[in-house]
Order: structure tokens, then C-alpha cells, then sequence
């Protein structure tokens, strides 16, 4: 069979010539946060209110078509907290909260009249100042998005679009200019490390796989984005598929291999979809399939669906599930370098990796080092969610401190009804649930692989959730214990078990049975589990219970010896109280308490029965003046 | 063979034929086994046990291996599901910001608890995931595939009510 091979000059000058003859562009973000929160309809509504006003609207740009507005789809943006986005280009301006009833004044005064709407503009919280444009806004002004950049500005089902940007042209370098050794060299030397968790050098991983001696070799892209909290892989797979994809043929290239998988997780089904769409387009386009961009070479891409196990992040347990058995790790060696899937050499990279990989091949290894720290070179994403003003994905040169992530980018602290929250700052967990906890005292600590790693944490994926002061550390060690034991896939016995009994002891110190004795004993299993683990899973399963010890060990004596929880979280422990100096008689706790523990005349502050309260903590939620302590 | 153990019969013919047409697309490959086993739920909305052993015998399995995958993997459903599936997301972002009270709530205004995740009228699933992949509105729940953002418990139980009442008024 002959394929039709794409032009990729001219469909980009194509694509571009189509551009010009059209006045504006109107991007509405449709990442899957936006959607939720009604991006689809605000779409729906411009097209129609564009077209009713007389204007012409395109959606798709073809090469006749011009017209006044190209109304446009994009992947996540970032700035999910202000969501629904809606941004104009070429002015660059952003409205946020959008909402279809606002669409009418969009048409009328920025698309007629050229004035951007003022009252949609975002304002600082902190400050009250408007920002009408993009790149003034605090949140995206301190990032650097190399990665992510083009997510959000562009539609990432539109094939043309992304080869119009110079998509496609790292790809086409590294199969038709490069050897497989200059394109493991040119990576080795950018210093580009696995986003994915360990941080391993990709060059490195790249250059064991190439010289292994096979008839046959794999790729597999890693989108099995498990960890709790971050949310990186899939905006890229939603967002700038194309790129991910382009990654993924370099990668092949370079250690000689032919077929390459994509491996998305089910939860994601935009992700898998688009991802899907990329490889046909590219297949339609002759990017895939036999002697690609003339090289000679060929190269196909599959795409499998995971089926929900969070194990299958490991390498080995997610080669086992490709191959339709129960993805369960295995011992390492033989390393998937030599035996991988189907006994073949294989290499497996995450998703934002290899997005990054076009970029380095394109700009060069030596600009690609410019940013960054010595030991890890280049941006890094961060999914910065949890009690922060700003909640979403950002990406930061490696060395940024949590300080300008949590209060310059995020806006800082807030408290559980969404206010400021100045001094509340407890910590933050990063690196998900194998990662561990960052403090106060790490907040002016530039961040990287390894200085995180000094202090007993990962970036791992680079999840960051914030905790306010109103967290109870033992509650949060035992939310990730419970996670992982779920997860454990029960092969080994240190993991299966050790993370079973870790749990029980978490639970019995959330009840007020423990003694010293048991904080003891869960540092003991928690070695023996690290040690004796088979796989990552289990290996780094301790690692928030171990953090949390090293930083708020007093918050765990409390519980054991006071019998009380600080922050109120732990039902068993919970100590409910009214302060009188705040209460101011509402009467809003007594009417929702659903045992009547509350008591109290009208104006008066009220009391609460501890013996009749059963701690649902319905009370301090809807009490307006703070006045209920040591219950949540 | 059904009608012998006394089961409800999933497995009429027809039904077959359509697993019969999954299996050929994947031409009939143990490899394939975890995008056969999806396909095969979207038709049944789970697995059940007459389909997987049928599955087992054509691909060449035991049963047991087919079942070793089906209950490994949680997207497998072993037991019928209703017809609105609810995902209470319990990532860190989602859990830090109070998902376990949207998940209590639903579960009293259901009648639903940890052991028991269906309503009797088949018509709501309620489950917890690891995380959707939505942090930036935590926290989050998905109906069957719509994403619902920033949610309340009492914003949850609007959503069931709203959707029990449209069904009766249909």
C-alpha cells in the first residue's frame, strides 16, 4: 500500500495563510476542568451568538474560508480555578468564570468592538487589581511553560495546526538526520531526567536499550498517571496529544525500535480519546506506517486503555498488563532495557518526558540546560492543588522554591471555606502518596530531584497539595497508607501485609488505643517494608507515614499520650468545644446538629453535650465565626 | 446451561454473538485479553461469570486466569452495576478538601454503605476512586462520564435527586 505522505512545509504555510485571513481568534479551554464547569455550553453559546450577530464564525480553518472569528477548542490551560477560560487572540486577553450569559457581551464589545470586557477580567484576590491580559496575570507571569505551553493555545485535534507550529520536525530530524547514538547523546547531554517519579536519566535508560541485540524492540509511553494529586499527563494527552506522540517516535528512533505503545489510563477518557485521534491523523498523514518521512523506517502506534490499577505505573506491571495478564511486578534484573515486553527490549518513558523530548531535539541540548539546576536541567510541572487560592498546573524551572510556587503562583494559604488563610501554611505533600511531606522550614528550599530526595521526599510526578493548618498529619499518613494497601497487588508479602498491619496501627492511634510502644513498632514495619518490598509500590509505600513522624511527631504523641487530636480530625479524639467569646447565638449549630448536642437561647453562646455529640462535625461547618474548635 | 444452575440467563444467543464479534476483531488473541474483557462490559455494563468462562474456553484459558484479570483490575465489574454510575473522587487534593462528606452523604440518601454500592432499583452505583485527574475543581464526582466540579454534599444529593426525579417524570 502507498500512503499519502503530508507536505509538511506547505500544509503549515497552508494553515498559517488561512490564519491571517482571519480577524480573531476566541480559544475557549476545554480541559477537563473547564468542561466540568460548563466550558461546552459557553462554546456552544459563542457559535451561536457570533453567528447570530452576523459575524463569521469558522471553527475548522481551511484554505478558503476566512472570516471575522476562528472559535477554537483548546486542552487544560492551567488556571482550572478560574475556569471556564475563555482567551482572545491576538490580544492575548483572558476572561474567567465564564459563563454562557456573558457571551452575549463578549460578541458585543470584544469582537465588534475590539474593547475587552472589563468585569470579566481576573482580579488578584489578594490585592483587588484587574489583570486584563494572559501573561500579566500573577499565575502564569512567574511560570515558564515550555512543556505545557502550547496546551491551551492550541486545538489539539487539529493536526495542521500543530504541524503549522513546527510539530513534527523534531521527529523528522531524528529519523532522517540523526543516528540513534547522537539522539541518545543529544538527550544524555541535555541532562533530562524521568518525569515519571525516579528521575532516572532518559538518555541513559535510551542508550542500555539501543545497542541490546533484537529483532525487535518497544516503546511504551507510560500514561498511567496514578498518583492521587497530579494531573500533568493527562493535560498533555488531552491537551497536545501530537506532542506526545512526537516524543514517542523519537524515542523509537532512538533505541531502534518500530512499534511503540501508548498506555492511558481508563479514568482518562478525553486523554484516551484524543490520543487515539493524534495517531490516526498521523497515520491518515503518513507520519506513521511504512518509511516514515522517507527515512526508510517504520513505525506504528497502538493504544491501549489501562483498566484501573495503580500498581501498572511500575514498568514491569504495566508491560504485564500490555501483555493481558494481572499486572503484577516482577523482579528486576532482567531490566526491561534487556527483557521487556514479550521478552524484548523496551523502553518506557512518562508522558510529560517524552513531551519534553521534541523540545530538547529542536532547541538543542545546550538550551535546553539554561533553565534549571546542575543536576536537574529544564521546567517541571506541577499539579498544585489541596488549600490554595490558585489551584492548577503549573510548570516552573527546576531550583523554584515552594515558597514563589504556594504564595507568588498559588496565591497562597486558604482555609476550608475557600478565605485567606495568611498563617496557615502546614505543609505540603509532594511526590503523591511515595512521597512525603515538605514544611515550613523547606519553604525557601529551591526545589529539585535531589535535593527533595536529601530530606526524604520525591518529586515524583510533581503533585503538590497544599495542607492548611487545620490538617491533622495523622489522618493525612493514614489517607496515603490506605491508598497504597488498596493498591498493593499482594504479590510480596512485605507490601501486602506490612502495609495491612501499618494501617491498623494508623487506625489505632486515630482511635486513642495506641501506646508509646506502637509508634515503635510502626517504625520498625515501615523499615521492613521499604526494605523488603518488591517493587517501587511497596518500597516507597512508608514514606509518607516516615515524613510525617520526622516533621509532626508531636502531633502523634498527642494522640497516644494526651488522647487528643490537635486538629480535630480524628472522630475518636475530637474534643468539640464552643468558644463563648466568638459564639454569637445564631443558632445556625443547633438546628443542623442532627443528635441535638447543642444547646443554647437565642444570642446567648451556646454549649455543647460531648457525651451526646457523635463528632459528624456538621457544626463547625455551619458556623460562620469560627466559634466551634477540635472538631472538622 | 444457564437455565441448569438456576441463574438469570445473560446468555442468549444473540448476546453471544456480540462477544463472539469482540473476539474476532482481537482475532481470538490471549493477549488481548484486557481490551476484549473492556469491550465486553460496555455491552453487559459488568462481567458476568457464563461470559468470562465462554471467553476463557475460546481464547484458550482457564477460567480461573480470565477471572484472575477481571477481579485484579478495578475498572472490571463482577457484579451488575445501576444505571447511573457515581465516581466520588478520594485523591489527596479531593480528600483534603472533604470528599469523605460528600460520599457519606450520598451514601444515607441512597440507603447505600461500603458493602452495599448499588441501590436496589439498579438505578445508582456509588464508588471511590484514587483521583480523576480533575484536582484543580476538588472536589470532584463524575455521573457516569460527567465530571461535576468544587461539589457540596449538598450540591451531591441535588444531583441524584434531580436525576431520580427526571426518571419519574419520563
Amino acid at each position: 500500500m502507498i500512503q499519502q505522505k503530508i507536505d509538511m512545509e506547505a500544509t503549515g504555510q497552508a494553515y498559517w495563510q488561512a490564519r491571517q485571513a482571519v480577524r480573531r481568534r476566541v480559544i475557549v479551554c476545554a480541559g477537563t476542568g473547564c468542561v466540568a464547569n460548563g466550558s461546552l455550553k459557553v462554546h456552544e453559546a459563542l457559535r451561536d451568538e457570533i453567528a447570530a450577530r452576523g459575524l463569521d464564525v469558522v471553527v475548522k480553518l481551511s484554505d478558503d474560508c476566512g472570516g471575522d472569528v476562528l472559535l477554537s477548542k483548546s486542552g487544560c490551560q492551567g488556571f482550572c480555578q478560574a475556569g471556564p477560560l475563555v482567551t482572545i487572540e491576538p490580544e492575548d486577553w483572558l476572561y474567567v468564570h465564564v459563563k454562557p450569559e456573558d457571551v452575549a457581551d463578549i460578541v458585543e464589545g470584544t469582537l465588534i468592538h475590539s474593547r475587552p470586557v472589563k468585569r470579566l477580567a481576573y482580579v488578584d484576590p489578594a490585592t483587588g487589581q484587574p489583570f486584563e491580559q494572559t501573561h500579566e496575570i500573577p499565575f502564569y507571569k512567574r511560570q515558564q511553560r515550555l512543556v505545557l505551553g502550547e496546551c491551551g493555545n492550541i486545538d489539539p485535534e487539529d493536526f495542521e495546526e500543530y504541524i503549522a507550529r513546527g510539530g513534527y520536525a523534531a521527529a523528522r530530524r531524528a529519523l532522517k538526520e540523526m543516528r540513534p547514538e547522537q539522539v541518545c547523546e543529544e538527550i544524555l547531554a541535555s541532562g533530562l531526567r524521568g518525569r515519571g517519579g525516579g528521575g532516572f536519566p532518559t538518555g541513559r535508560k535510551w542508550a542500555l536499550t539501543l545497542p541490546e541485540p533484537a529483532d525487535k524492540k518497544y516503546v511504551i509511553c507510560n500514561g498511567d498517571e496514578g498518583d492521587p494529586g497530579a494531573f500533568m499527563d493527562r493535560s498533555l494527552m488531552e491537551g497536545n496529544p501530537h506532542r506526545v506522540l512526537e516524543g514517542i517516535m523519537i524515542a523509537a528512533r532512538a533505541i531502534g525500535a518500530d512499534e511503540a505503545c501508548a498506555y492511558v489510563r481508563a479514568e482518562y477518557p478525553l486523554a484516551v480519546r484524543r490520543i487515539r485521534k493524534a495517531v490516526a491523523d498521523a497515520e491518515e498523514a503518513g507520519i506513521l506506517g511504512q518509511d516514515v518521512f522517507e527515512s526508510g523506517l517504520n513505525m506504528t502506534c497502538q493504544v491501549m486503555e489501562g483498566a484501573g490499577a495503580f500498581v501498572c505505573g511500575e514498568e514491569t506491571a504495566l508491560m504485564a498488563s500490555i501483555e493481558g495478564l494481572r499486572g503484577m511486578p516482577r523482579p528486576k534484573p532482567p531490566f526491561p532495557a534487556q527483557s521487556g515486553l514479550w521478552g524484548k527490549p523496551t523502553v518506557i518513558n512518562n508522558v510529560e518526558t517524552l513531551a519534553t523530548v521534541p523540545l530538547i531535539i529542536a532547541q538543542g541540548s545546550h538550551n535546553y540546560r539554561q533553565l534549571g539546576t546542575e543536576g536537574s536541567p529544564g521546567t517541571k510541572t506541577f499539579a498544585v492543588t489541596g488549600h490554595v487560592a490558585n489551584t492548577g498546573l503549573i510548570e516552573v524551572p527546576f531550583g523554584t522554591t515552594l515558597r514563589e510556587i504556594i504564595f507568588d503562583i498559588g496565591g497562597g494559604v486558604i482555609d476550608n471555606l475557600g478565605r485567606p488563610m495568611p498563617d496557615g501554611f502546614k505543609a505540603v505533600q509532594i511526590g503523591g502518596p511515595s512521597g512525603g511531606c515538605l514544611t515550613a522550614e523547606h519553604l525557601d528550599m529551591p526545589l529539585d530531584f535531589d535535593s527533595v530526595k536529601k530530606i526524604g521526599a520525591m518529586v515524583g510526578s510533581g503533585g503538590l497539595v497544599v495542607m492548611n493548618r487545620d490538617m491533622c498529619m495523622v489522618k493525612i499518613a493514614h489517607f496515603f497508607m490506605r491508598f497504597t494497601q488498596n493498591e498493593s497487588c499482594g504479590k510480596c508479602v512485605p507490601c501486602r501485609e506490612g502495609t495491612k498491619q501499618m494501617l491498623v496501627l494508623l487506625e489505632k492511634i486515630m482511635d486513642g488505643n495506641a501506646t508509646p510502644e506502637t509508634l515503635e513498632l510502626l517504625e520498625q514495619l515501615a523499615s521492613a517494608v521499604q526494605l523488603g518490598s518488591l517493587c517501587g509500590l511497596g518500597k516507597t509505600a512508608p514514606n509518607p507515614v516516615l515524613s510525617t513522624l520526622r516533621y509532626f511527631r508531636s502531633e502523634y504523641e498527642a494522640h497516644i499520650v494526651q488522647k487528643r487530636c490537635p486538629a480535630g480530625q480524628c472522630k475518636a479524639l475530637a474534643t468539640p468545644e464552643i468558644l463563648a467569646d466568638r459564639c454569637k447565638g445564631c443558632g445556625a449549630c443547633l438546628r443542623k446538629c442532627p443528635v441535638n448536642a447543642i444547646s443554647g437561647r437565642k444570642k446567648m453562646p451556646h454549649r455543647i453535650d460531648v457525651n451526646t455529640c457523635i463528632r459528624c462535625g456538621t457544626c463547625a461547618q455551619v458556623c460562620r465565626f469560627d466559634a466551634i474548635v477540635g472538631v472538622k | 446451561m444457564c437455565e441448569k444452575e438456576n441463574v438469570p440467563c445473560y446468555c442468549g444467543l444473540r448476546r453471544f454473538e456480540k462477544v463472539c464479534r469482540i473476539l474476532d476483531k482481537h482475532g481470538h488473541s490471549p493477549s488481548k485479553l484486557v481490551p476484549i474483557l473492556q469491550e465486553v462490559q460496555q455491552g453487559y455494563r459488568y462481567l458476568p461469570e457464563q461470559v468470562q468462562s465462554f471467553i476463557a474456553t475460546s481464547l484458550g484459558l482457564s477460567p480461573a486466569r480470565v477471572f484472575g484479570v477481571a477481579s485484579f483490575y478495578t475498572n472490571f465489574a463482577l457484579e451488575p452495576k445501576g444505571k447511573y454510575v457515581i465516581h466520588v473522587c478520594d485523591g489527596t487534593a479531593c480528600h483534603v478538601k472533604g470528599s469523605e462528606r460528600i460520599k457519606d452523604a450520598l451514601y444515607k440518601q441512597l440507603g447505600l454503605t461500603e458493602k452495599k454500592t448499588t441501590t436496589s432499583d439498579m438505578l445508582f452505583t456509588v464508588e471511590t476512586v484514587s483521583c480523576l485527574g480533575a484536582c484543580g475543581l476538588a472536589p470532584v464526582m463524575t455521573i457516569n462520564e460527567e465530571v461535576h466540579g468544587q461539589v457540596t454534599p449538598d450540591r451531591a444529593v441535588e444531583l441524584v435527586n434531580g436525576i431520580r426525579e427526571r426518571g419519574q417524570a419520563e
